[in-house]
């Protein structure tokens, strides 16, 4: 529910001061501005996480395992506000966030009712797969039309068999992510792979994710093996990184852990010298802060001074959402919030996400094609889609579900 | 400021006049300025060059018209735009990680001085009578004025997010400023120090170039393959310019660098991502053809001869030299990395 449930502690309650003074700061910029008065009603914007998300938690947020989020997306979108703030003015619109911390899903109907008042139609999501669903299920009738952006679930089959006419995905869907990783090895001819799995069902998602993405791009796996975090000697076997890796035949060793903490220990120890990727080593990223194309140090550097903390894929993530929230009122400000999404779906619409090509929604499940950056902690080694991959019509739809495997049938 | 060829002969005047001692000496050094200033000019510019800035060797790399390769010039830290000065005796450099604007001296081949500028600066334009340096900040997002005289900073305006291109009109009273984030081309009043008007134009709008009338302003959009053209009467968009080029996929077609031909009858377009320069016709319009180059095309210049284009290619670390007329490439010569900006001393 509203923070203001919540109690405070000291840093959140910096964070809302300050945006309080963004908002601030944003209408005074447009009073004094000199072209197109503001005629229009405020159009608020809801970023909705939940409150007590395992993910930001202190310690969690402590160990940093890559690609897990650095901190809540809120910065993100305040930094897209801000930069819209100019194109925004010469149509008259003001934007607005509101932050909203729910409980847990049973929350949904009191906090929608609340945003209902506030004349709240445009969602940024940073929720786990359940909860988005739920909330892209309540929030179009309970809003009278709503849009949802969906910026940190890499959930499959949100954007297939459980998608919404509702729903745009500026994350990219897991399976993108593992797409991305098999053009590389395809493109080095790294073809055989060594699949460890974790127990979590988010990591049989992965995993399941990576043999499909195998499959298209001709590359072997040898051999799938379970790990668990143990150190139980009877089941060393399961947990013990040179037993798991001791057969010589593979190239790579792709490690499926949403956890992380396993797949931290891996690379550097397994039997043989093998490269490791997937949860750690070489990975699949929305953004990167070291991304120095196409004005990447730019918003890198933007983000970092308004958030004290490195910009991370969910922040890219919900700062692109943010924009096209953006794009979809600039241009028709009047236009309802259908017209915008059939608009945004349409691919009629673009936006600059610093990653190079222009970009747009896939039309057949609201994902936004863009290109991903493969990289470790350290830098950036390639970008998806890779140069020889081919596509009749558009090459970064080689990357996840193209229209004819796509399972939603779902429409604005 | 000019500190190479200003200090050696002030030290020998003040060392003569030690009588007026160092406040007195300090004093002349104006005068003293004016007479290497003077001095300069009577030397002769090296004629026959090609300067292209390289933006992570920190230097101008300096080639015949030919494409040899005569010298290099260390300069200040991720060197990008340069323009000349007025005599050309002088190249100005901003260097985008030096914070700063290098002052070059064509004739020693060295820079000899910097003038500081805010975070992050990108390209430049000067006042007409070259006394004042217009400089878009792209961390900051303003665009800043700064004098080269007193090097100091005269003002600043507020832009939208990333702004890149300038161009100060010749009557130095206006000048346009685009910003790759708001989209926009703002129009700002140079005396008034503000925003008159913001012109929406394509997604990711990037360099200028002006028409010799100085009616037309055309506009690279890096992301809508196209060029906006802005009547700088009303300064309203009155036209825009499709490319498109048989094999290339429209999203792989990023226009960023202009220059205006050698006769100014045609404006050369860098299509960034397509590998190929475009040349427009200003009279109707349309696309007269397209030239290969190397990879992410954007910095160009023309001989004035009207014979070669100059484009430097950012992803592969060269140059092409193209034959204007035959509308071909003649030659790719290695650069250092990533080159960003060329100019032509013929």
């Amino acid at each position: 529910m509203f923070a203001c449930v919540f109690s405070l502690t000291v840093s959140r309650l910096r964070t809302r001061l300050s945006l309080v003074a963004g908002t601030l700061l944003f209408g005074l910029a447009l009073t004094t501005g000199m072209a197109g008065a503001a005629t229009l009603p405020p159009f608020t914007v809801a970023v909705i996480s939940l409150a007590s998300d395992p993910r930001y938690a202190s310690r969690q947020l402590e160990r940093a395992y890559p690609e897990h989020p650095g901190g809540r997306v809120l910065d993100a979108a305040r930094m897209a506000v801000e930069d819209s703030a100019m194109e925004l003015q010469e149509e008259g619109v003001v934007l607005k966030l509101r932050d909203v911390q729910l409980a847990d899903a049973q929350a949904l109907p009191k906090v929608l009712a609340e945003l209902k008042l506030a004349r709240v139609q445009h969602i940024i999501a940073d929720l786990p797969p359940e909860v988005l669903s739920a909330l892209v299920q309540q929030a179009p009738t309970a809003l009278n039309g709503a849009m949802v952006l969906n910026v940190s679930s890499d959930s499959d089959a949100l954007r297939n068999e459980a998608c919404s006419g509702a729903m745009l995905h500026t994350y990219p869907s897991r399976q993108m992510l593992t797409d991305s990783l098999a053009q590389y090895l395809a493109a080095r001819n790294w073809r055989k792979l060594l699949l460890l799995q974790g127990p979590l069902p988010a990591d049989q998602l992965q995993a399941a994710a990576m043999v499909s993405s195998a499959k298209r791009y001709g590359l072997k796996i040898l051999q799938t093996k379970p790990f668990k975090l143990s150190g139980d000697p009877r089941e060393r076997d399961l947990f013990n990184t040179r037993l798991l890796t001791n057969e010589r035949e593979h190239d790579v060793v792709a490690v499926m852990d949403s956890h992380g903490e396993f797949a931290r220990t891996l690379p550097y120890a397994t039997q043989w010298p093998r490269p490791v990727l997937g949860s750690s080593g070489l990975m699949a990223m929305a953004w990167h802060p070291q991304w120095e194309r196409n004005g990447g140090p730019q918003i890198s550097r933007r983000f970092q001074k308004l958030s004290n903390r490195p910009m991370q894929s969910q922040d890219w993530a919900a700062w692109i959402a943010l924009k096209a929230v953006v794009a979809g009122l600039v241009g028709n400000p009047k236009a309802d919030i259908s017209q915008q999404l059939k608009q945004l779906r349409g691919g009629e619409l673009f936006v600059d996400g610093n990653k190079g090509p222009r970009l747009s929604f896939r039309s057949w499940d609201g994902q936004l094609r863009q290109p991903v950056l493969l990289g470790h902690g350290d830098g950036i080694v390639g970008l998806a889609p890779l140069e020889g991959v081919l596509h009749p019509t558009e090459v970064m739809d080689t990357l996840g579900m193209d229209q004819k495997e796509s399972k939603c049938r779902m429409r604005p | 400021m000019f500190k190479v060829f200003t200090n050696s002969r002030q030290s020998r005047i003040c060392s003569l006049r030690s009588l007026l001692g160092m406040f007195a000496c300090r004093s002349l050094s104006a005068t003293v300025l004016a007479f290497a200033l003077g001095a300069t000019t009577a030397r002769a510019v090296p004629a026959n060059r090609v300067y292209v800035s390289s933006e992570k060797d920190n230097k101008i790399y300096v080639f015949d018209t030919q494409g040899q390769r005569v010298s290099a010039i260390d300069v200040c830290q991720r060197p990008r735009h340069m323009m000349f000065n007025a005599d050309h005796s002088q190249i100005y450099v901003c260097c985008g990680d030096g914070n700063a604007l290098g002052l070059v001296d064509t004739v020693s081949g060295k820079m000899t001085g910097s003038l500081p500028l805010d975070n992050s600066p990108e390209i430049f334009g000067l006042s007409p009578d070259g006394k004042i340096v217009y400089a878009t900040i792209e961390d900051d997002s303003i665009m800043g004025a700064y004098d080269l005289q007193s090097k100091k900073k005269l003002f600043e305006v507020k832009v939208g997010g990333e702004p890149e291109g300038i161009l100060v009109m010749p009557d130095g009273k206006h000048a346009y400023v685009t910003s790759e984030v708001a989209n926009v081309v703002h129009y700002i009043d140079l005396t008034a120090r503000k925003i008159v008007k913001n012109i929406r134009v394509g997604t990711r709008p990037r360099r200028f170039a002006l028409t010799p009338d100085g009616k037309e302003l055309w506009v690279s959009n890096e992301l809508s393959a196209n060029v906006s053209i802005v009547s700088t009467a009303d300064q309203k968009v009155i036209h825009t310019i499709k490319f498109k080029i048989k094999g290339i996929r429209d999203t792989d077609i990023t226009p960023v660098g202009m220059t205006l031909g050698a006769d100014g009858k045609s404006v050369w377009v860098g299509l960034g991502k397509a590998n190929h320069v475009a040349e427009l016709d200003v009279a109707t319009r349309e696309v007269r053809k397209t030239v290969l180059v190397g990879k992410r095309a954007w910095g160009l210049a023309p001989h004035p001869d009207g014979k070669t284009l100059y484009v430097t290619n950012g992803m592969s670390d060269d140059m092409t030299l193209v034959d204007v007329v035959g509308g071909k490439a003649i030659r790719t010569v290695p650069v250092g990395r990533v080159p960003h900006s060329v100019l032509v001393q013929p």
